[in-house]
């Protein structure tokens, strides 16, 4: 609303040709004539058309439409990158991928990943938010600190907690020995070694997520809250049914970006296990890379990666929905 | 505040709960920033004093050797020079895109400006990380390995950036065309001249956003180069790492400091932009 007041104040700033400005009847009459120029020349609207949208419109097709497709013909060969030669399979890969004996492995990573990152970065985030949504010393510098860490490369995040989590020299180790406790072998064991990636992940986009909901939060009417105190809701009572039925859309609307930026995180995985130890740290988007690129197994790798897909349009299929009817007021 | 102390039950009642909330926040503050802080001594230490069994917390003296190893090990003048460039070009041509698309789709009129729109839309749903192989085999057959076009034109187009911008021109008060129309402004005169200054901090957020990502983009730099010279600074990173079997940390972290701390500056110094630009995409319903 602030921007509409600018907004209005900027042509007679600007130029000082503010006796043109409040000429409404003439801005009016003006309508109808562009509908008659583009029936004159309808070549010129295509041609102004295109300058402007096509070239974006251009790499979308040729870097994510056409891309898309081809990974769907690539999932039907047995082929290496780069390789000249490849043999048509048909849907062996899909049938492979299925009953190949570490999918279900795989499958449980991405799961337990996801749910943990999402749900996790979810709990967390509104804690994070709710405490900085109080008006206390320090929560300016407090929200700028929390959310540094997700400005930060996910490689650089990994390495650094890679060090932390050290079984011999690191931090953590160190922590525990403090409590007469020994150091789980966060690199070599499959099971640890996810919960670290799962702690990275989640300290590096934790702040996002508290971010969102604060935004969300500040837009909550105070008065809302405090009429129901006074009334004597206890503020547990308040928040279970003030404001957290508020933030549903918020909570909706992270749960479905968080959970696509999960399901494709690899940075993080890459600089610290690289899908290890046995497999414990390979998701479906880190078997994409793998199969495609290490493995040499360019047709299976585009089959994961169509499955993958399919999950994430069955996800943002819902985002969608929600997208048109928070936009068509 | 007036609330509060107009209503001496709720004052009373939220005396004794801030120290729980200054506990979470003392404890939020501490796990996000001690491991940075740990990343910046190990920086400074010397061998025996990062592989010691009693843990040495903080280094003796302020040693830059690993900074002086980490610079001489791989090219890191090539890295940064790398990722400025990419993340300069890839950013810059993106908000263009963005902006054109996002003009056209709002103030142009045009037949299939729906169609256009949710070809824009859809390819929000198709990650770049999924199509990585055909990508990986166009840009092979063009012999754009090793070539910052390579790294940088799969990624430029624009669709949040079209999709953000689409939602802030659609709030623009429409006198102000009217009055770009009546000045005889030909479209990318109003674009410029009229549309940009007016969104100059929705331009300023999203640009920071995208600067953020660009610079931080991983995978798609990684497939792409595989010479030293011609990596980006995150994957120059795991070269030092891949370097010899056994990590080297503190030369490792004194790499990792390079590559954060620039990031990290940027951000405390324009957050008010960048916090705006990250619940743009959130608020905009």
């Amino acid at each position: 609303m602030e921007q509409v007041a600018d907004t209005t104040l900027v042509p007679g700033v600007r130029t000082g040709r503010s006796d043109r400005v409040p000429a409404s009847p003439d801005a009016t009459r003006s309508l109808p004539e562009p509908a008659r120029r583009k029936h004159r020349t309808p070549w010129k609207a295509w041609l102004l058309f295109l300058l402007f949208a096509g070239p974006n419109v251009a790499l979308l097709v040729l870097f994510t439409y056409k891309p898309l497709l081809q990974s769907l013909q690539y999932s039907t060969l047995q082929w290496n990158i780069g390789s000249p030669v490849a043999m048509p399979v048909g849907l062996q890969n899909y049938v492979d991928w299925f009953t190949d004996p570490t999918t279900p492995g795989i499958v449980g990573v991405t799961l337990v990943f996801t749910l943990a990152t999402v749900g996790g970065g979810m709990v967390i985030g509104l804690v994070l938010a709710l405490v900085l949504n109080r008006k206390l010393r320090g929560t300016g510098a407090a929200r700028t600190i929390v959310v540094a860490p997700y400005v930060l490369s996910g490689v650089a995040v990994g390495l650094l907690w890679l060090f932390v989590f050290d079984p011999n020299f690191g931090v953590t180790a160190a922590l525990l020995r403090l409590v007469g406790l020994a150091s789980p072998d966060w690199y070599n064991d499959p099971q640890w070694a996810l919960v670290m990636v799962i702690i990275v992940y989640l300290w590096k986009n934790v702040g996002y997520v508290a971010l969102i909901y604060l935004a969300a939060l500040q837009s909550v009417p105070r008065d809302l809250v405090e009429a129901a105190s006074i009334d004597g809701a206890s503020s547990v009572r308040s928040f279970r049914s003030i404001v957290l039925p508020l933030l549903g859309p918020t909570t909706f609307f992270l749960a479905i970006t968080t959970l696509l930026t999960s399901l494709q995180s690899f940075d993080i995985i890459q600089a610290m296990t690289k899908g290890g130890p046995l497999g414990g740290t390979t998701t479906m988007m880190y078997q994409i890379y793998q199969e495609g690129f290490q493995s040499g197994r360019a047709g299976y790798s585009s089959a994961v990666a169509t499955i993958l897909f399919v999950v994430l349009l069955l996800v943002t299929f819902a985002q969608l929905k929600y997208v048109d009817r928070k936009v068509h007021y | 505040m007036g609330a509060t102390t107009a209503q001496p039950g709720t004052a009373r009642r939220r005396t004794p709960t801030p120290w729980g909330s200054y506990l979470t926040l003392v404890a939020a503050v501490a796990v996000m920033v001690l491991p940075l802080v740990w990343m910046v001594l190990a920086g400074f230490k010397e061998r025996d004093e990062i592989y010691t069994s009693p843990i040495q917390w903080l280094p003796a003296t302020v040693d830059a050797s690993n900074y002086a190893s980490a610079m001489s090990a791989v090219p890191f003048g090539d890295f940064f020079l790398n990722s400025v460039i990419t993340t300069v070009i890839g950013a810059g041509v993106k908000m263009l895109l963005g902006l054109t698309t996002a003009y056209a789709l709002v103030f142009l009129e045009f037949p299939l400006k729906k169609l256009v729109f949710g070809v824009v839309i859809f390819a929000l749903l198709v990650p770049q990380q999924i199509v990585i192989i055909p990508n990986y085999t166009l840009v092979a057959e063009l012999g754009w390995i090793n070539t910052y076009q390579g790294i940088i034109v799969p990624g430029l187009a624009s669709a949040f950036g079209t999709f953000l911008f689409r939602q802030h021109f659609l709030t623009l008060p429409v006198s102000i065309l009217e009055a770009a129309a009546l000045d005889g402004a030909g479209h990318w005169t109003r674009l410029w001249r009229f549309i940009v200054p007016i969104s100059a901090p929705t331009i300023a957020a999203v640009a920071l956003v995208s600067i953020v990502a660009e610079w931080n983009e991983y995978l798609w730099p990684l497939l792409v180069v595989d010479r030293a010279e011609m990596m980006t600074l995150p994957v120059g990173l795991t070269l030092l790492q891949n370097n010899d079997g056994i990590a080297d940390w503190g030369v490792l972290m004194a790499a990792t400091v390079l590559v954060t701390a620039p990031v990290l500056l940027a951000f405390f110094a324009l957050q008010k932009r960048i916090v705006s630009g990250l619940t743009a995409g959130a608020v905009t319903g």
